[in-house]
């Protein structure tokens, strides 16, 4: 609120700080404006709520022609003959995701807890510098990659591979982001568990971790969902199976690649089949997400 | 009266800048200590200087020796985590664990160094938020969030925390600055209270509250003590210029 200039020192308080009439043109002005930056902020969040709207409606929509019992029971049948499901790819994707998740949040809490809360020095701005680049990496060169290490040691393609490739595409993005939220914990906090005869390591765990907890959740998750449709590193990973999973060793289907072949064909049949891969793929992430979050809040009671 | 806390010629850097200068006091016993001073003149330093949290700023550095009883808690062989265990510290600001419950805040410094042989953690954590006065304000939501508890509810809880790991001695960074007026005579009629079974070292610019609650002040200036005694004595007939200079409120 704009105080109007004191004319007259002697002038009472409070009839200095009411609202003088020579103040109404300006005030409408302000109002104007703030209704106008409300609705144009308002208009904004409609703008970018459509394509992610039209994205779930249209997926939805195409996608739940395709799912039935079968879809989730069956194999793919031969090019030609219809019926069948993606079965194994919704294990599949299952299997990889779990498995870069396990390799990759770990290892990205503590990298991100090593960075926050001890790294000093040139040795955290390295690991700090390699995460920003390799958030930068395009994912198809991590799956060449690990073909060049993984795939031609084992001399075969393998769910293990992918795994790995879906990991190190989760590392930086889990890293960085446990960092981010390890710095939001107050200090004051850190102090506060050090003042009772907490070691550094014990104030991490029980204090500051614990802090921070919901937002590396979320973070987590975020990477997660964005493994979960990478396509490419998995093309020269994981490559894909029209079979049963067998073991990690083996290749292994999964949904983004069936997405992938499917929709470049020309069957009908199979495009019907991709949309409901589509469907399920964005359905497996949001369930993700909510159980994640439901534990998270159940384990630290926390937002 | 038994001496507790014996500093000796000490002194305490952040990087170049020497924030405390070759001090020498003494804290007694069952008694309040009140450090006083401008801002700036190190009290804060000092003070966290007492249990060896200056240590955990980067840069920092400390000569000298504090002696607790005997033992110099600035020897190599000493841990600083229990240090902070025998030295207990409430901050300026109230800064309860947000996730944790009122319980868990109470309950967390007890779980992080063991309970002793014959107490239970039920009894430990009534016990510290009777002797913090919160008992009966926060008997029924126990479960609640710390964070949901009023500013001046807040440091008592920080009170209780510090009190439940039952250090031999408290200290308070200016305990009362953040809170109101009603919330800062209940903490100093806590401390009055605190003080027949702990020996306490708390910071204050506010000279009024040094001479309500402290049996002996020290007053700092600089980054130097200039005086230490009786309270009545540094209010009353201080020996330095710069003391009454202060106290009367001629700089600060």
């Amino acid at each position: 609120m704009s105080m109007p200039k004191t004319k007259n020192a002697a002038e009472p308080l409070l009839k200095r700080l009411a609202l003088s009439p020579g103040n109404k043109g300006q005030n409408r002005r302000r109002k104007v404006i703030d209704r106008v930056m409300g609705g144009l902020a308002v208009a904004a969040t409609m703008i970018a709520l459509v394509p992610l709207a039209s994205i779930l409606i249209y997926v939805t929509a195409k996608g739940m022609a395709a799912i039935n019992w079968d879809f989730f029971t069956q194999l793919p049948k031969p090019v030609g003959e219809t019926g069948g499901g993606l079965a194994n790819a919704v294990i599949g994707s299952v299997i990889l995701v779990g498995l870069a998740s396990a390799l990759g949040i770990p290892l990205g809490i503590l990298a991100g807890i090593y960075l926050s809360e001890f790294g000093r020095g040139r040795l955290a701005w390295l690991v700090r510098f390699l995460c920003d680049v390799m958030t930068g990496i395009p994912s198809i060169i991590v799956g060449i990659a690990v073909y060049g290490t993984i795939v031609l040691a084992m001399k075969r393609y393998s769910a293990f591979a992918g795994g790995v490739a879906l990991a190190v595409i989760m590392l930086p993005l889990v890293t960085r982001t446990t960092e981010e939220m390890l710095r939001l914990v107050p200090n004051s906090l850190r102090e506060a568990s050090l003042a009772l005869g907490a070691s550094h390591w014990r104030t991490t765990l029980s204090v500051v971790l614990r802090s921070a907890a919901g937002g590396i959740i979320t973070g987590s998750m975020l990477a997660v969902a964005r493994v979960a449709g990478e396509t490419a590193p998995l093309l020269f990973t994981a490559l894909s199976s029209r079979y049963w999973h067998t073991g990690l060793d083996q290749r292994i289907a999964s949904l983004p690649v069936y997405i992938f072949t499917y929709a470049g064909t020309p069957y009908e049949e199979l495009h019907r089949l991709a949309w409901g891969a589509a469907l399920v793929l964005l359905s497996l992430v949001l369930v993700a997400s909510i159980l994640a979050r439901l534990a998270g809040r159940k384990a630290y009671g926390g937002r | 009266m038994q001496i507790r806390l014996q500093v000796e010629d000490f002194s305490a850097w952040y990087g170049q800048t020497q924030a405390v200068k070759n001090v020498s006091m003494q804290v007694v016993q069952n008694e309040v200590t009140a450090i006083i001073g401008p801002s700036g003149c190190g009290k804060s330093t000092m003070i966290r200087c007492l249990n060896r949290m200056h240590e955990t700023v980067p840069g920092a550095r400390t000569t000298g020796r504090i002696l607790l009883d005997e033992t110099d808690i600035y020897a190599d062989r000493i841990d600083p985590a229990e240090v902070r265990r025998k030295i207990g510290m409430v901050f300026q600001k109230p800064n309860p664990f947000p996730t944790m419950s009122i319980w868990q805040n109470v309950a967390v410094g007890v779980q992080i160094n063991g309970l002793r042989q014959g107490t239970s953690l039920e009894e430990i954590v009534e016990k510290s938020l009777r002797m913090a006065a919160l008992w009966d304000e926060v008997k029924d939501r126990l479960h609640h969030s710390g964070a949901s508890l009023s500013g001046g509810q807040q440091q008592r809880l920080c009170i209780a925390r510090a009190l439940a790991v039952e250090p031999e001695v408290l200290l308070m960074d200016e305990p009362c600055s953040a809170l109101d007026p009603l919330s800062t005579l209940k903490i100093e009629e806590l401390i009055s209270e605190l003080k027949n079974n702990y020996t306490i070292v708390m910071v204050t610019h506010n000279m009024q509250q040094a001479a309500r609650v402290a049996g002996n002040t020290a007053f700092f200036l600089q980054g130097e003590m200039v005086e230490c005694g009786p309270t009545a004595e540094i209010f009353t007939t201080p020996k330095d210029k710069r003391t009454e200079d202060y106290i009367t409120g001629r700089f600060g």
